[in-house]
């Protein structure tokens, strides 16, 4: 078999493409190149033709292929077997590399502020801020102002936790005060999450008065801004909080949480009159988001720099798709002008424990490779699930383990250009010895 | 692509509507191309040669904005690359980032072949399917051409994965593809020294090649644009992964901007699959574990952020597992969940007393608890009810999973209580235990609210298996 294939014809092919070789090539006439499926292209008619017309060639084969037109069963052998004469050039044909910034990104993110110093009315030995981002995070198209902060896990009583996680804090269990100070000090925790579970009505119904009292413990143990959480019952939340609010008064806590399915109206009023931050919770759902900040913006008079975002995460392999691209795309929204999102994002990072890769001995599944030791699975699984929405935009980690959180640290610091580390070279890392 | 409307397909196809496809309409089609659900030659009748000019024109219209390039052959084959948009939620990711773990020349012949086995056969099983790793990159440590032709060999005896042949050195890439080129392995790099030797065996053996380029953007794109010249478009850039501080940000500047020129601007020359090497994390001189850590933490980064194919050394389950689920995560296909059939599945060999259970038919969902009942050896009918691939909370929520529903679905698929059981009873997942009143309603039958995790069932089956009767 032997097929023609006019010169004239390529043209229509390479149209749009940016095939160099063809510029300054005019070719007159209509010449045939003749492909013979037995031998390759005649290396004599390569060189009467002259090198650029082989090289047309090529470039034709190649194209074809690469938009998946059968050059092979056309040509036979001939479009595998390299080209003679197809020379290669001399030089490196320099080229200088460039790209836009993004100019749709006109949209800031408001900057919120947590904790109160003393000349705020506060007694926090220091305040931490939080979003201001003018582009997705450690993106070159413009600063971030604010690095990515940890706030961690304190509980009001003793809890089931993977064991990964309980060897750390076998000691403070008891106590929330004691247990604030150690992820402070030894963990070197940015903030400190007071989860008040115990006052769930199936749980122990702790009153709202005794949670209060165990919020102004940890005010007193520790002077990093705190975040106070309630059980989540939808029916005691807004009690617990708005007792909690008030002992906390011109702190600048951040209240967890406002959502759609409880009284986020009791919610916001606590933190307008206390001076506090409200964390705006909703599950893997933009339209609820948005509903729910308007509602706190319009509804309850809260403003704008006031408001933090938790739009659900969900752990590594057990539906982060969702909550990555989730915050991905109000991340974006807020960037292009939806100010209804355009607010910092809290991940509760922890819920990566629950998945059963973090905590489970071994596979359930026989046909699984070995899972590996635990110890080491828990906390990446941590870390990863952090990370990914790290780069999808979230400002605020809430977070268990101390190495998931050392680690986290690290990476989003060195991301965002805060962190002085040796340059390695890595230009040889082929021959590394590893 | 360039275009993306199906009329604008429907311009360039037969327009008979003659079904050869599988589709009742080539506009169907062409919003089946679009959605890259379906390819060209699909479409049989456009590969004849009456329409061989449009089916060209159509193909270049429609090729992904980032070339695909093909390492291997055979099943095992890679494909990286081919993506058209920079966020997942604008279509989907395709060609999932391969993933190489490194072997390399001066390792003892057993470690060797044990390491070559094990990355061979990691798999983890996830919503219906194993998850693993893809190539094996040996890299020449030695420098020799002789050993890394013989570890090359040793390799392929032990493995059909696509291999990545790693050395600077073109005479040690030449010695590798003396023994490996029919199975088109992946040259790494041509780099601005040795590039005109590496291009000579490109040429030769006709393989994809890496252009290796750190921390220069214009020489990366100066090589491509040389390759290029040279007829190569199977070409992968790696612009370097700095492992640490603020070369390492300067690396992820480096992901993000070549990608952006690539899809957004359509600049040709960098519009090529990315390559991350996530194995400088062992340049640091940290310990086994943080390396593996750091290393995981790295193959995450440029998973999420534009890597299309990267060189590992860990091969600790605690660092494959969430390599392996995070790049599942990013490229799994946003625009439907993935789910199983709806059905009566049967688990193990059920007859008259193994109980009928009730989950959904997301696949996360409907992997866990099967194989929750499968390990521990509960025999059992489970349904696995059409909620369009929600869990079941979301689906209880939603209004996907109710009694009246579930009661449907027995019926849609005939399954006959008398005749497959003698309990008439049914077992409804803890998170939804509110349809248990509606679900009796709708069927007449007994049903029972097992716990809450399907990890639970089987202390839960000990207690209140069989049931008793009322
Ligand atoms: C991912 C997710 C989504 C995804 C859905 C993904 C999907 N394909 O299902 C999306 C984003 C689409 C979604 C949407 C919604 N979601 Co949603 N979602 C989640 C999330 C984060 C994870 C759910 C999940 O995948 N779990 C993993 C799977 C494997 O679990 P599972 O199906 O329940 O299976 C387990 C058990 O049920 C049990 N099991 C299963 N079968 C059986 C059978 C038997 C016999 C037994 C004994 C046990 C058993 O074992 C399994 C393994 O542990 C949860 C919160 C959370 N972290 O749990 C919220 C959650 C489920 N969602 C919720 C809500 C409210 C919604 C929405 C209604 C939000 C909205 N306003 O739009 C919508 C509903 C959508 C719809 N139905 O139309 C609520 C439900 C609250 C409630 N209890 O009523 C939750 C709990 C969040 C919350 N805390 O508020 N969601
Ligand atoms: S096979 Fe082609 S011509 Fe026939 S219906 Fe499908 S798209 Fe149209």
């Amino acid at each position: 078999m032997s097929k023609k294939i006019k010169l004239s014809e390529l043209g229509s092919l390479f149209n749009g493409m940016d095939v160099e070789a063809l510029e300054g090539v005019t070719i007159e006439g209509d010449i045939e190149l003749e492909m013979d499926a037995s031998g390759g292209l005649n290396p004599q008619l390569a060189y009467m033709l002259g090198h650029e017309t082989a090289q047309i060639a090529q470039h034709l084969i190649n194209i074809s292929r690469l938009m998946g037109y059968p050059v092979d069963q056309l040509f036979g052998s001939m479009a595998r077997a390299a080209v003679p004469g197809v020379a290669r050039p001399q030089e490196l044909l320099r080229s200088k590399f460039e790209v836009a910034r993004m100019d749709e990104w006109k949209n800031p993110i408001q900057e919120v502020t947590l904790g109160a110093t003393s000349a705020d009315g506060g007694s926090r030995g220091r305040t931490i801020t939080l979003g201001g981002e003018n582009a997705l995070p450690y993106y070159f198209d413009s600063p971030m102002p604010h690095r990515n902060y940890v706030t961690m896990d304190v509980f009001d009583m003793p809890i089931g936790m993977a064991k990964a996680v309980k060897v750390n804090y076998e000691d403070v269990i008891e106590s929330p005060a004691e247990w604030a100070k150690k992820v402070v000090k030894d963990f070197n925790a940015d903030m400190v999450t007071i989860h008040l579970i115990s006052t769930d009505p199936n749980i122990r119904d702790t009153s709202a008065k005794e949670a209060a009292e165990t919020v102004a413990d940890v005010l007193q143990a520790v002077d990093v801004p705190i975040v106070i959480g309630g059980s989540g019952n939808p029916d005691k939340d807004p009690e617990v909080l708005e007792k909690a609010a008030e002992v906390a008064e011109g702190e600048r806590v951040l209240l967890a949480s406002a959502s759609l399915n409880l009284d986020y109206e009791r919610i916001a009023k606590a933190a307008n009159q206390y001076g506090h931050v409200v964390l705006s919770w909703t599950q893997l759902e933009i339209n609820a988001q948005k509903e729910l900040n308007r509602k706190l913006m319009k509804q309850c008079s809260v403003k704008r720099e006031d408001i933090i975002m938790d739009p659900t995460t969900a752990a590594l392999g057990y539906g982060l798709d969702y909550a990555y691209t989730n915050m991905e795309r109000i991340r974006l929204a807020g960037l292009n002008g939806d100010d209804e999102l355009s607010f910092p994002m809290s991940s509760g990072t922890t819920n990566a424990w629950g998945a059963r890769e973090s905590w489970m001995v071994k596979s359930p599944l026989k046909e699984d490779s070995d899972w590996g030791a635990r110890e080491y699975r828990g906390p990446i699984w941590e870390i990863v699930t952090g990370l990914a929405l790290a780069l999808a935009g979230n400002d605020l980690f809430m977070m268990m383990h101390p190495g998931s959180v050392a680690v986290l640290k690290e990476i989003t610091q060195s991301l965002h250009g805060s962190l002085e580390r040796d340059t390695v070279d890595i230009s040889n890392w082929v021959t590394a010895e590893v | 692509m360039k275009i993306n409307s199906p009329l604008e397909v429907y311009k360039y196809l037969p327009q008979t509507n003659c079904g050869e496809c599988g589709e009742a309409t080539c506009m169907a089609f062409g919003s089946h191309v679009i959605d890259r659900s379906l390819k060209l030659e699909d479409c049989t009748p456009l590969l004849e040669d009456k329409y061989k000019k449009k089916y060209l024109e159509l193909g270049e219209l429609m090729a992904p904005e980032i070339r695909e390039v093909i390492i291997g052959v055979g099943e095992h084959a890679v494909t990286v690359g081919g993506d058209d948009v920079l966020y997942r939620h604008q279509l989907t990711f395709f060609d999932q980032p391969a993933f190489a773990i490194d072997v390399w020349d001066t390792m003892p012949e057993s470690e060797l072949v044990e390491r070559v086995t094990f990355i061979r056969d990691f798999k983890k099983f996830y919503v219906g399917r194993f998850l693993r790793m893809d190539m094996i990159a040996v890299r020449s440590t030695s420098g020799d051409p002789g050993k890394f032709r013989d570890v090359v060999s040793k390799v392929m005896e032990n493995t059909e994965l696509p291999l990545i042949l790693c050395s600077l050195d073109p005479e040690v890439l030449k010695a590798g593809l003396e023994v490996s080129a029919e199975r088109r392995p992946l040259l790494y790099a041509a780099t601005k020294d040795n590039w005109q030797a590496v291009a000579d065996l490109v040429l030769e053996y006709d393989v994809p090649t890496v252009l290796f380029a750190p921390d220069d953007l214009d020489t990366l794109k100066s090589l491509a644009s040389t390759f290029m010249e040279m007829g190569r478009y199977d070409l992968i850039l790696d612009p370097g992964t700095n492992p640490q501080g603020n070369m390492l940000r300067e690396s992820f500047e480096n992901f993000l901007k070549l990608r952006r020129a690539g899809i957004k601007e359509g600049q040709r020359e960098v519009a090529f699959p990315l390559m991350s090497v996530p194995l400088t994390a062992y340049l640091t001189g940290g310990d086994a574990v943080s390396s593996s850590y750091w290393e995981t933490v790295l193959a995450t980064v440029f998973t999420v952020r534009y890597g299309d194919i990267m060189i590992l050394h860990s091969i600790e389950p605690f660092a494959l597992l969430p390599e392996m689920h995070i790049r599942d995560t990013i490229y799994t296909d946003p625009r439907t969940p993935v789910k199983v059939e709806p059905k009566v599945y049967e688990v193990g060999s059920p007859g008259k007393d193994s109980p009928v259970i009730v989950t959904t038919n997301f696949a996360l969902t409907y992997y866990t608890v099967e194989s929750d009942l499968a390990s521990n050896g509960i025999d059992c009918y489970l349904l696995a009810a059409d909620t369009d691939g929600l869990g079941v909370e979301a689906a209880v929520a939603g209004g996907q999973l109710t009694g009246q529903n579930i009661s449907d679905e027995f019926k849609k698929v005939d399954f006959d209580f008398n005749e497959k059981t003698g309990h008439n009873t049914i077992i409804l997942p803890g998170l939804g235990a509110r349809l248990q009143g509606d679900l009796e309603d709708a069927t007449g039958m007994n049903v029972l609210v097992g716990p809450q995790d399907s990890g639970q069932i089987p202390p839960w089956m000990d207690k209140n298996w069989p049931p008793k009767p009322k």
